[in-house]
């Protein structure tokens, strides 16, 4: 728009030269800006095809192979072999299901809790801010750092177990009994997650227009109809947005097993992404690892986009 | 005519909603909150409780405040755990991701939005793309990858061996130089600053290196805030890479060196709170100083995606 009233200016002001038309004088800048664009980006672009993009092909490969890093030649092709194991693996069974009891256990109550704070911060009132800014905090830390926490809270001498103490109970072993344990790392992860979500949920709702609620209030529309044919549509796109970053995270969880059970005890926390970590760098079956990955990796996208279609559909 | 009357009426509306908040279940939302924000304090109080008290003490008693506070649990945990390496290798790994990060992840963001060359949104939503890839799909392939890059850490010329960048604080660096977030964060900051500026100066005859520098570069503040902060809390913060990449205490990071103190059947949570004391200061002064581009931050990059 102001190229055009200030290019007659820029163009008489230098009246020398053997005054070139316009049009192809623009086209000349533009590809001019455009190669520059091109070498802003490249260096950027480069670096993720190197360490992005060509590791996953890698890895692909990688899972139709078997593979040590221990042994002298390189990685042997086996087709499918990986796979196929994989589908009789009692232990990559297991570790799917225990991944998938942590999201379906951590996910709902952390949105729905998350959902219901953001709402409550979402009202201006003098320190607002700095519950914002409590309950992100945890978010803030790192899942090493609050994992060494609540380890020390679920130990025998822990808070918990003070608390039960207190009120005459017996001491539990949370995080050393395969019943509990599971409940007892999601717990911590549920506290976690809690801060990001209402941020992020928050922000839906300051995105959602005013005018809306006021039109619903015309409407005599009562706080529940407000809330289901107001905000919870408006809030969708966000909702999409933290149920599909919520379903990675989780399914990937691995520093908080780490730390809390080590996978233990009797496999009962060994999430997925666990069972890679220990198949690869400590009995070094690289191809077979790799396999579970991008069983792993399909199994994210494919409950991603179902759980995408389930928050988008239901308001239809 | 009709608007007037119409912005009237939602002035007054405005007016009637604001005259109706405060009494409806506004101290209801209070104490929920007060309590929720409680309960997500609480470990945090103990951690600091804890990392005072004396070893002798740490047994037992569950006190929020120590009888005897003592910094022998800082001490043990400096000392013992080489837990001032660890902090100097994560300080270092952090401050070169920050650095590549706000040169090109912001660089290229800013193509991305200011300098349309063909196959622009195509490369860009690819490259985006990868952010969306789990960790546990390319962490064989990048430890395979340090481990093969040519005429390091005794590699030959084919990336034969040796061990590359295994265990050497480049290798613990290598995956982080560029975030896609942090691409995708530069390109919706300048995909709303002004196009007349860089056109005008464009007319003045500035090139484009000088257009970046000297006219979007200071303008773009916020957006190097928020990619630093994400860039050194995201490195900080990191657990599994680390683990896999480095072998000796000398490369270890914060989290391996805290996750160091499990090693040995009996935990001894004192130093183990000192040490998680010191190893979330960084980061917790850092959200501090910023708490509001780094909310705002995360949240602006969330609605627009």
């Amino acid at each position: 728009m102001t190229s055009t009233t200030i290019a007659p200016v820029a163009a008489s002001s230098a009246p020398a030269g053997a005054t070139p038309p316009p049009p192809p004088r623009r086209r000349r800048r533009w590809s001019r800006s455009a190669i520059f664009g091109l070498v802003f980006v490249l260096p950027a672009a480069l670096y993720i095809v190197v360490f992005q993009l060509v590791p996953v092909i890698y890895g692909l490969v990688l899972s139709f192979t078997t593979y040590s890093p221990l042994s002298r030649s390189g990685p042997e092709f086996t087709g499918v072999d990986n796979y196929a194991e994989l589908l009789g693996d009692a232990d990559f069974g297991n570790a799917l299901l225990v991944t998938g009891r942590y999201v379906l256990q951590v996910l709902p109550i952390t949105v729905v809790l998350a959902l219901g704070l953001a709402l409550l911060v979402n009202r201006p009132f003098k320190g607002v801010g700095l519950f914002r800014s409590a309950l992100y905090v945890p978010h803030i830390v790192s899942l090493t750092a609050v994992s060494m926490v609540w380890l020390w809270m679920y130990s025998q001498t822990g808070l918990f177990n003070e608390v039960l103490g207190f009120f005459g109970a017996p001491a539990q072993s949370w995080l050393l009994d395969s019943d509990s344990a599971l409940n007892a790392v999601s717990a911590m992860r549920i506290w976690k997650a809690l801060g990001s979500n209402m941020v992020l949920l928050l922000a839906g709702l300051q995105s959602i227009p005013r005018d809306l609620y006021e039109a619903a209030r015309v409407d005599g529309a009562g706080r529940w109809a407000t809330f289901r044919y107001v905000t919870l549509p408006g809030l969708r796109p966000m909702l999409v947005y933290v149920v599909a970053m919520d379903i990675i995270y989780l399914a990937q969880g691995f520093a908080e097993i780490y730390v809390l059970t080590q996978g233990g005890p009797l496999a009962s926390t060994t999430t997925v992404n666990y069972l890679i970590y220990t198949e690869a760098f400590q009995y070094n079956q690289m191809g077979s690892a790799s396999a579970m990955a991008f069983v792993l990796f399909a199994l994210i996208i494919g409950f991603s986009v179902l759980a995408v279609r389930g928050v988008m559909g239901r308001q239809k | 005519m009709t608007a007037s009357v119409e912005t009237r009426r939602v002035s007054a509306l405005r007016r009637m909603r604001r005259g109706h908040a405060p009494g409806e279940g506004r101290v209801g939302s209070i104490i929920v909150l007060v309590l929720v924000t409680v309960l997500v304090m609480v470990p945090f109080a103990w951690v600091v409780s804890l990392s005072f008290t004396p070893q002798s003490e740490a047994f037992g008693s569950v006190s929020l405040f120590p009888a005897n506070p003592t910094l022998e649990n800082y001490a043990s945990a400096f000392f013992d755990a080489d837990l001032a390496r660890a902090l100097l290798n994560s300080a270092v790994v952090g401050l070169v991701t920050v650095a590549t990060n706000c040169i090109l992840a912001v660089l290229a963001g800013y193509a991305f939005a200011m300098l349309p060359f063909p196959g622009n949104k195509a490369l860009f939503y690819t490259l985006i793309s990868t952010a969306a890839i789990p960790i546990s799909v390319t962490l064989i392939p990048l430890f395979l990858m340090a481990r093969g890059i040519p005429l390091v850490g005794g590699n030959d010329i084919l990336g034969q061996g040796g061990s590359g960048l295994l265990d050497t604080l480049a290798g613990v660096i290598l995956p982080y130089i560029v975030m896609p977030m942090n691409i995708f964060l530069a390109r919706q900051f300048f995909t709303s600053a002004p196009l007349e500026l860089g056109e005008a100066a464009r007319m003045d005859g500035a090139g484009e290196l000088r257009i970046f520098f000297s006219v979007y570069l200071p303008l773009a503040k916020p957006l190097i805030a928020v990619v630093a902060i994400f860039s050194f809390t995201g490195v900080w913060d990191d657990f599994l890479w680390p683990l896999v990449v480095t072998s000796s205490q000398e490369v270890q990071t914060v989290q391996l060196a805290l996750a160091r103190f499990l090693g040995s059947g009996n935990v001894q949570y004192g130093p183990l709170m000192a040490g998680t004391v010191i190893a979330t200061v960084p980061v917790l002064i850092v959200f501090l100083f910023n708490q509001r581009s780094f909310i705002s931050g995360l949240s602006d990059g969330g609605v627009k995606g």
